[in-house]
């Protein structure tokens, strides 16, 4: 038996027969079909759900949504969102001061679940950069200005998912 | 008076420039191997490769040649200077001295001498001085051990290559390369590499170990001893190892061609015999060692010993046995 056994294994061994099948596996995968996406010409689908780069929105009206509820900043598992809010003249409680660290965001999604106007969102912008330390600090006019770039985009995924919500 | 001189210059001119004609395509296609490299490493793990540099990507080993000579060559503090400085070029000289006594065809060689095989040999068990002074220049325990592990290496896959190119030239009764081609002539059927197949597949095993190749690139071990014995340089003394390891894995390729499979000699006699035909064994060959990178993880070190020693050693002396008898027999005509 034993002697059966290492018969057999020298013969595989000298033939190289694992090495054979290793071979041809990636010999069969030189002919496959490549699954290489040429990223700026070519990019993956998108779920309306994706969280990418933050915007602050505002109504149709111009008035900014955000009323400095502070519920993100509570809810930010990592500190990222820093607010200060006073009294506008109109008696309306509005943020001085909204401010997003991306570089500490871990994009949870977990403001956007608690903002009860809709007010900050994350959009499916991923591909932002910063080439200057500092450059993905965000505060308030910088995310105001991307919600409204992108409000199209944002109304179009909002209603997209409004029925899960 | 002045002939001679005249002579002897116009003489060193044009051992010159057949020298230059050999090294510059020499230099061109292991630019091009590096890029066929990552090519077909690619193809095989379902991606297409670099493409962007070029058409097709086609000038990517050109934008990597000029980046490696635009960085910085960092000299470690407590480096020998001279020697770290030196391992690259002893790295690089023998791979391309080498090529002095490779032929291209019947007419094509630079110098045709008889002992032409073990100058091969000689030339490139010198190489891996380069890496152990490399190792040791550096002052860098992972570049030390890199080099030790690769000496060692070298040494045994040595003794195996030695063996296997001993049963090529007692069917050739030749150390000459061209005279080894020559008696191939015939056909496919009579290529050396069908009574010495097994030496043929040791030769190539120790070939990718020689030229220190995935699965056997222990001296480099990414994962255990960071880049081996070139941990330590950068720009363009890092290029210069790198150059000295693909033009190695085309010498061999380029014996491998040679010896066992009928060098420039065409495979049936109704197609000419030609240069193209040496080009595409080599090709072929150096297919097989970008396709054995993508397919075998590294050897363990002890493994790599192992195989050297107890494996490869004992079936090449049997086999070299097994020529010598037949020799002897009627069948001896298979033999030459």
């Amino acid at each position: 038996m034993n002697i059966k056994k290492l018969i057999i294994s020298l013969i595989k061994g000298l033939s190289l027969y694992e090495l054979l099948i290793g071979l041809s596996l990636t010999g069969r995968y030189f002919f496959s079909r490549k699954i290489t996406i040429q990223y700026p010409e070519e990019k993956t689908p998108q779920s309306a759900r994706f969280r990418g780069l933050h915007a602050l929105r505002r109504y149709p009206n111009g008035e900014e949504r955000c009323i400095a509820c502070k519920l993100c900043e509570a809810v930010c598992p990592a500190m990222a969102i820093t607010i200060e809010s006073e009294m506008r003249e109109d008696n309306t409680r509005r943020t001085t001061r909204y401010d997003i660290d991306l570089t500490k965001c871990i994009f949870c999604g977990f403001c956007e679940e608690s903002c009860p106007v809709d007010s900050i969102v994350e959009t499916r912008i991923l591909d932002y950069h910063g080439e200057e330390r500092g450059d993905l600090l965000y505060n308030k006019e910088m995310l105001l200005k991307v919600g409204d770039q992108y409000e199209k985009m944002i109304q179009a995924d909002r209603a997209e998912e409004a029925k899960y919500r | 008076m002045t002939t001679p001189w005249l002579d002897i210059i116009a003489e060193s001119f044009w051992i010159l420039l057949k020298i230059l004609l050999i090294v510059i395509p020499l230099m061109i296609s292991v630019a091009y191997l590096t890029f066929f490299e990552r090519k077909v490493i690619g193809y095989m793990q379902g991606r297409i490769g670099p493409n962007r540099v070029g058409f097709h990507g086609l000038l990517q080993p050109i934008a990597d040649a000029l980046k490696l000579m635009f960085k910085e060559i960092i000299t470690p503090n407590k480096s020998n200077k001279t020697l770290f400085f030196i391992a690259p070029i002893l790295t690089i000289a023998p791979a391309f001295a080498a090529w002095a006594v490779i032929p291209f065809n019947a007419e094509l060689v630079l110098a045709d001498i008889n002992a032409g095989l073990l100058y091969v040999l000689a030339m490139t068990s010198i190489a891996v001085y380069g890496v152990i002074i490399a190792g040791w220049a550096s002052n860098s325990k992972y570049a030390f051990l890199g080099s030790l592990r690769s000496a060692a290496q070298i040494v045994s896959y040595e003794i195996a290559m030695g063996f296997t190119l001993v049963g090529v030239l007692m069917c050739a009764n030749s150390l000459n390369l061209g005279d080894i081609v020559n008696g191939q002539q015939g056909g496919l059927l009579q290529w050396y590499i069908w009574p010495l197949f097994p030496l043929f597949i040791i030769y190539f095993i120790s070939a990718v170990a020689e030229t220190n190749r995935a699965p056997f690139d222990v001296a480099e071990g990414e994962s255990e001893i960071v880049a081996g014995f070139h941990v330590e340089y950068s720009g363009m003394a890092f290029a210069v190892f790198f150059l000295a390891e693909y033009a190695n894995m085309i010498l061999v390729s380029m014996l491998a061609a040679l010896m066992f499979l009928g060098g420039w000699l065409s495979p049936v006699s109704f197609i000419p015999d030609g240069i193209l035909w040496l080009f595409l064994k080599v090709g072929f060959c150096l297919f097989f060692f970008l396709w054995f990178r993508a397919t075998f993880p590294r050897y363990r070190y002890d493994q790599i010993m192992r195989l050297g020693w107890k494996v490869f050693i004992p079936i090449t002396l049997i086999w070299i046995i097994f020529v010598g008898l037949m020799m002897q027999t009627p069948i001896k005509d298979m033999f030459h």
